[in-house]
């Protein structure tokens, strides 16, 4: 066993079992506690939660390397995924609060007085929260796999293991608590390496001014190096665009207001006391969040700025250890087009598809040592094949940092996919115990036989995640990327208008959910399923790619649903006074 | 108990007010990240500020710092609102 895997297994080691003890010193057998955490946490502390909860296994692992190799694009996912806090804690956090109660599809139920709106916001909440549970699952294994050389599934089942543990014993109140101690792991082993790395490349040691600053000893700016860089080797200037500007914002849009709509984020505003505390702990989400969130675009600069420097037109035979090792572990691929014995790196694909590296002994590798592949070679010159998970993972070792560094890096990988995976998991217990049981189908069971309920659905969530993660459907992957826009089109028009529109009734509020994720979500079949030789910026609406068609879904959403309440009849007295009463804060005690 | 009728003075200034904040710091949501993040991002490149193009900047960092400001400023406004709210819902009494 290696130095670095000794380390990783050290701290892995160390964080699981924190997660664990807080399992066990937070386990319960109240309902209240079980699903909102008897609504009393500290809104620091349900800042730190909702970091957690909202940063997965992408945004730690994935966002700064997709940030590198699309330099100024990449901000969609930096402005999506926090702008839609200033929505949540604008518009939704503090009346959810106030409305009370558990869930979504609680408030849904309750302000459009129909079993139907209820009934279609719990098939939206656990359709959402499975596409992303998968993926977290996947990310689990994916680190174990890496780190310590352990298979996939092995990785995937100790990781559901864990969060067997806290999820079911402690249900909200211990997920809240390991998500706490979940967002120190993570947001320290992000800073570490990017604080390291700053401070060789910039001897600035604030990552986001490193950004901006010259690089040590060379008088220039790092990122008009990387301008330079990118152009001489044949890409777009790192600071510039190459999408349409109108696709950028309808996808940005998406995202904000996905981000907005996701139930197991709007869950968290449930579990504080008052309204002020909702409003103070979306403040504190987002400054936690933000944290990781302005490191990571220059996380992305310096990796891209390291990457090139090192391995552009060097010759195999004196690349550093790191690129091996990432290549034995498959997410490097080098391909000698020209057989010069150099990597050529350059704009263009080296190959179709992922690489699938040959098989057996010496036969697997070319004349310099490299492993083949058995892809079909793409024209052009490049031959260098780089996963965008590499920018994060491979980081601490392109930079030269200590092992413990790298091992970090695994438990930080590890607690950001556990933590969202966990609140995924009680968003559909909840959804099933609560929202389907409970207020639908057997509204007499005792509180007893509703816990039952909600634990035993924890644990077939978490056995069918597992699974989803051991044998990911290909769909799993097209999908999440559009859980975005299918909540965008779905919930969130439902949501601002039951708090902001007096008027606005079952019929309206049903018909455009329906009209909202039919029209999105037939889009992305067509462009993604059907159709997918299409998928171009010539064939799309308007110019949209299915990425950001979640925001047209949600502006016909708004369209539909106030155009069929003004046909039909006002809602009940009794509702509108409970509009009315959302909107004020409460009593104080 | 407040009065949770429309009609209830102190209710409707409370609900005014709040439109009012919200309408002016989702205009400067928008401003920051979809104006000067998307929009106008290729004029705003013309300036640069040390090493960051200011466009650029804002899409990747300047946009993120000025939500989390708006969050709090929300937040102290609407603490105030809500001690203003309570007072003026017992006198009306």
């Amino acid at each position: 066993m290696s130095a670095i895997q000794i380390w990783t297994l050290i701290i892995v080691g160390l964080s699981f079992t924190l997660y664990i003890g807080i399992a066990i010193y937070t386990r319960t057998s109240k309902r209240s506690e079980f699903y909102v955490a008897g609504g009393g946490v500290h809104p620091v502390a349900n800042g730190m939660a909702t970091a957690a909860d909202w940063m997965s296994a992408a945004s730690f692992i994935s966002m700064a390397g997709i940030i590198s190799f699309q330099g100024r694009d990449g901000a969609v996912y930096l402005m999506g995924w926090t702008g839609g806090y200033v929505l949540l804690a604008l518009l939704l956090a503090p009346y959810l609060r106030k409305f009370g109660q558990f869930t979504v599809p609680d408030f849904v139920g309750d302000r459009y007085y129909s079993s139907t709106a209820r009934l279609v916001a719990i098939a939206c909440a656990i359709f959402v929260s499975f596409t992303y549970v998968a993926g977290q699952m996947r990310g689990v294994g994916v680190v174990f796999s890496r780190f310590l050389e352990v298979d996939v599934t092995m990785g995937v089942i100790i990781g559901m293991a864990i969060v067997f543990v806290y999820a079911v014993l402690g249900g909200m109140k211990g997920i809240t608590y390991t998500q706490v101690a979940q967002y120190c792991v993570l947001i320290f082993a992000f800073m570490v390496p990017a604080i390291f790395i700053s401070i060789m490349l910039t001897n600035n040691p604030i990552p986001q001014l490193g950004m901006g600053s010259q690089l040590s000893g060379e008088g220039v700016y790092l990122l008009d190096k990387l301008d330079g860089l990118s152009e001489e080797l044949g890409f777009n200037a790192y600071t510039s665009g190459s999408k349409s500007m109108q696709d950028v914002f309808f996808i940005t849009m998406a995202l904000m207001v996905g981000t907005a709509g996701l139930p197991h984020v709007i869950i968290r505003f449930y579990t504080v006391k008052k309204v002020k505390d909702a409003r103070m702990s979306a403040f504190w989400a987002l400054l936690f969040i933000a944290i990781l969130y302005t490191t990571a675009p220059a996380v992305a600069a310096f990796a891209r700025t390291n990457m090139i420097t090192t391995v552009s037109n060097k010759a195999y035979a004196e690349i550093p250890q790191w690129f091996k090792t990432w290549e034995d572990s498959g997410l490097i691929a080098w391909v000698d087009k020209n057989n010069d014995g150099a990597v050529q790196y350059t704009k263009g694909l080296a190959f179709e598809g992922k690489p699938s590296f040959a098989e057996g002994g010496d036969e697997a590798r070319g004349a310099h040592g490299q492993r083949l592949v058995t892809n079909e070679s793409a024209p052009g010159d490049n031959e260098l094949y780089v996963d965008r998970d590499i920018m994060v993972l491979a980081n601490p070792e392109i930079a030269n940092l200590p092992n413990w560094v790298i091992g970090l890096v695994a438990a930080g990988g590890l607690a950001a996919a556990l933590s969202t995976a966990a609140g995924l998991l009680l968003v559909i217990s909840t959804a099933i115990a609560h929202d389907l049981l409970k207020r639908t189908l057997k509204p007499d069971i005792s509180e007893k036989g509703e816990l039952v309920a909600a634990r035993l659905a924890a644990v077939g969530a978490v056995i069918v995640a597992g699974l989803l993660g051991i044998y990911p459907p290909g769909w799993v992957a097209q999908v999440v990327a559009f859980a975005f826009g299918l909540a965008a089109s779905s919930f969130f028009p439902a949501i601002i208008l039951g708090i902001f529109s007096k008027r606005m009734n079952r019929e309206g509020a049903i018909s455009g959910m329906i009209v909202g994720i039919l029209f999105t979500a037939s889009y992305i079949i067509y462009f993604k399923f059907i159709n997918p030789s299409a998928n171009t910026a010539d064939n799309w609406w308007f110019g949209i790619s299915p990425e950001g068609i979640g925001t047209l879904g949600m502006l016909l959403n708004f369209v539909t649903a106030w155009v069929v309440s003004r046909f039909t009849p006002e809602p009940p007295v009794e509702v509108q006074a409970m509009v009315e009463n959302i909107r004020v804060p409460e009593e104080t005690a | 108990m407040s009065d949770p009728s429309a009609s209830h003075e102190p209710h409707r200034v409370y609900w005014r007010k709040n439109l009012t904040i919200l309408g002016i710091l989702l205009a400067i949501w928008f401003v920051v990240s979809y104006g000067c993040g998307i929009l106008f991002v290729d004029q705003l490149d013309a300036i640069r500020i040390k090493g960051f193009k200011l466009g650029f900047w804002f899409a990747q960092q300047g946009s993120i710092y000025v939500f989390v400001v708006l969050i709090l400023i929300y937040v102290r406004y609407m603490n105030k609102l809500d001690a203003d709210y309570r007072r003026n819902d017992r006198s009306s009494k």
